[in-house]
């Protein structure tokens, strides 16, 4: 029933079912090479470049892209915008995707414990998820990032915070129909711990929605320190961000507009390929298809 | 359906009780408490703080500040501004307008436009048109709203003449055509995602109502196709929409926010964004209660409109 169920008959993993629909579902392979190439670019291109990211040159402001070794034209302050971009890829991605971590072992807690438990303790857990997505996200990330020092770890947590709901809703729901199967039952009849049952025995059965889940958080998470950054509460600057790096763009969208168009397009990229891949693996892991 | 009302209503409150703990516990995160404001101020000494924390009751237990403050706001008393003084409900109120226009706006370009792409694929399923439409989506929905933003103002404004770049009505202007001028870019520009979404959804819908019985009944005694399609596959596809348009509600008001900052649109989101600005706490928690208030009580219609309409629902 879900990829582990699976790749019990194929000798070896790549051979499973799930991985060739996988490699059958072309915008996902799309998505896996853009996200690839993307943070191999990030990666290693700031050693590649000849400009720092925070290389300031007054002499060289607002040159537009393809000038010199300029290849994407420099920022307000004659700082190169590739290299910029490129570092800012790092924090930006590093970020989304610690976030994505965080909240996925928040949400699987909390609904593992809810699921498992059930009664007043699962009540009280599951009605506080309900309250959390009462809020437009964005209002309570930026009152947490202004109350609370918005370092990048700062952030990841602010995010995670946020973005926990889902995933505890998805294991909730999984762990409460697993809790009176045969495999459970006897586990309990084994004298085996709780905790024991819950997180070795029940929680991987989950682990295909809970795979699905990570990567299309993956894609949210980015886009929301995106929003965050952009409106100055997230990233600070020095240190770039894809969102930072468009603070503050507006005002030159006429005289630079490639300092707003360059960061954004990244962004969509970025978190269209995590949107490609989360499509492609629910398809994958016959997840169902209860959202987008 | 009275069984069904009391239960729904009730199930509402509790949520905002939850709702209201988890404002206030982040409220109670700030470092320094809604007096951190004053703190910067050179004028104020030590003990005037120890004192006006003294007078606010600051420094009583988290859970009896909680009930206080819980109390006043169901009286209506939702604090003052620390900016200007004035009282934070009217606050709200003034900026409302703005978010209304902004939000209804782009809702029904949404559900227009989402609706018709969502049938139109579920019809010619597999077609070039679904295809694009899948992947579109996709991407519509990987943009952020506010470089989508920019990018219209670059095209429209800057590079094509057509539109305003921002604000609500031109000062001394102000007719219904003016403020219609001023709607078009931003409503598009907060409507995709949600078209997106729409018409995900309604593509869903619509295949799952065009599989049913009676369909295939109808198709049976002859109706023709038009007729099947209009009258009974899309009024049984927008019934799970309802629900959907009161789920969404958070992601419009995120995205009016981020909206609203671009083309300097004078409602909520703004308001929220100058209020943390002067760390007006009273103003950004009033907001924060306010939208949740908001969504939960959209939520709470489209469950009862719902159900009104459904006769399964309210009786099951």
């Amino acid at each position: 029933m879900t990829a582990l169920a699976v790749s019990a008959a194929p000798s070896r993993w790549w051979h499973s079912r799930a991985v060739l629909r996988f490699i059958n579902h072309r915008l996902a392979l799309l998505g896996l090479a853009m996200i690839t190439l993307l943070t191999l670019a990030c990666v290693l291109g700031p050693y590649l470049l000849p400009y720092d990211s925070l290389y300031i040159d007054l002499r060289a402001r607002f040159a537009p892209p393809m000038t010199g070794h300029h290849y994407l034209g420099t920022d307000p302050l004659g700082r190169d915008l590739a290299a910029r971009l490129l570092m800012a890829g790092r924090i930006s991605l590093l970020v989304g995707f610690s976030a994505m971590l965080l909240s996925i072992v928040i949400g699987a807690l909390v609904g593992v414990i809810a699921g498992y438990r059930g009664g007043w303790i699962g009540a009280v857990l599951m009605r506080t998820v309900d309250g959390f997505l009462s809020f437009p996200s964005i209002f309570l990330v930026l009152a947490l990032a202004a109350a609370l020092r918005p370092s990048p770890i700062m952030i990841t947590i602010i995010i995670a915070i946020t973005k926990w709901m889902e995933v505890a809703r998805i294991v909730e729901a999984e762990v409460r129909s697993l809790r009176e199967r045969e495999f459970v039952q006897a586990g309990r009849m084994l004298g085996l711990s709780g905790t024991h049952i819950m997180f070795r025995e029940i929680l991987p059965n989950a682990m295909g929605p809970i795979i699905v889940a990570a990567s299309l958080t993956v894609a949210r998470a980015i886009l929301l320190e995106a929003y965050i950054s952009f409106l100055g509460y997230g990233i600070q600057p020095p240190l770039p961000s894809w969102g930072n790096m468009l603070n503050g763009a507006q005002q030159y969208l006429a005289s630079a507009p490639w300092l707003a168009i360059i960061p954004g397009a990244a962004i969509t990229i970025a978190v269209t390929s995590f949107n490609f891949i989360g499509d492609g693996l629910r398809d994958a892991l016959d997840v169902r298809d209860d959202h987008i | 359906m009275r069984g069904f009302l009391l239960n729904r209503l009730s199930q509402s409150l509790a949520l905002l009780v939850i709702v209201s703990i988890i404002g206030f516990t982040i409220l109670s995160l700030i470092p320094g408490g809604p007096l951190s404001q004053f703190a910067r101020d050179p004028g104020m000494t030590q003990q005037d703080i120890e004192r006006l924390a003294e007078q606010l009751g600051l420094n009583r237990p988290l859970w009896i500040q909680y009930f206080d403050w819980a109390w006043r706001l169901v009286q209506g008393d939702w604090g003052r501004s620390l900016r200007d003084g004035t009282y934070v409900l009217s606050v709200i109120g003034r900026h409302l307008f703005a978010t209304f226009l902004l939000m209804g706006t782009s809702t029904v370009i949404a559900i227009a436009i989402g609706t018709w792409i969502g049938i139109r694929g579920a019809t010619h399923r597999y077609s070039l048109f679904d295809y694009l439409a899948t992947i579109g989506a996709m991407v519509a929905l990987s943009i952020p709203t506010f470089w989508f933003g920019l990018v219209g103002i670059y095209v429209f404004t800057l590079k094509l003449g057509w539109v305003p770049a921002g604000n609500m009505y031109t000062i001394g202007d102000g007719s219904v055509l003016d403020y219609l001028h001023h709607l078009i870019l931003p409503s598009v520009v907060l409507s995709l995602v949600h078209v997106a979404i729409w018409s995900r959804y309604m593509r869903t819908a619509t295949l799952d109502a065009i599989s049913q019985d009676f369909v295939k009944t109808a198709r049976a005694k002859g109706v023709s196709e038009r007729r099947i399609l209009l009258k009974h596959v899309v009024g049984n596809a927008l019934l799970p929409m309802i629900t959907l348009a009161g789920v969404q509600l958070p992601s419009i008001l995120t995205g009016a926010l981020v909206t609203e900052t671009v083309f300097t649109w004078p409602g909520m989101g703004r308001l929220f964004l100058d209020s943390l600005g002067y760390s007006d706490y009273p103003v950004v928690m009033g907001l924060l209660m306010f939208s949740a208030i908001l969504v939960i009580l959209g939520n709470l219609i489209a469950d009862i409109v719902v159900a009104i309409v459904d006769p399964r629902i309210r009786l099951g």
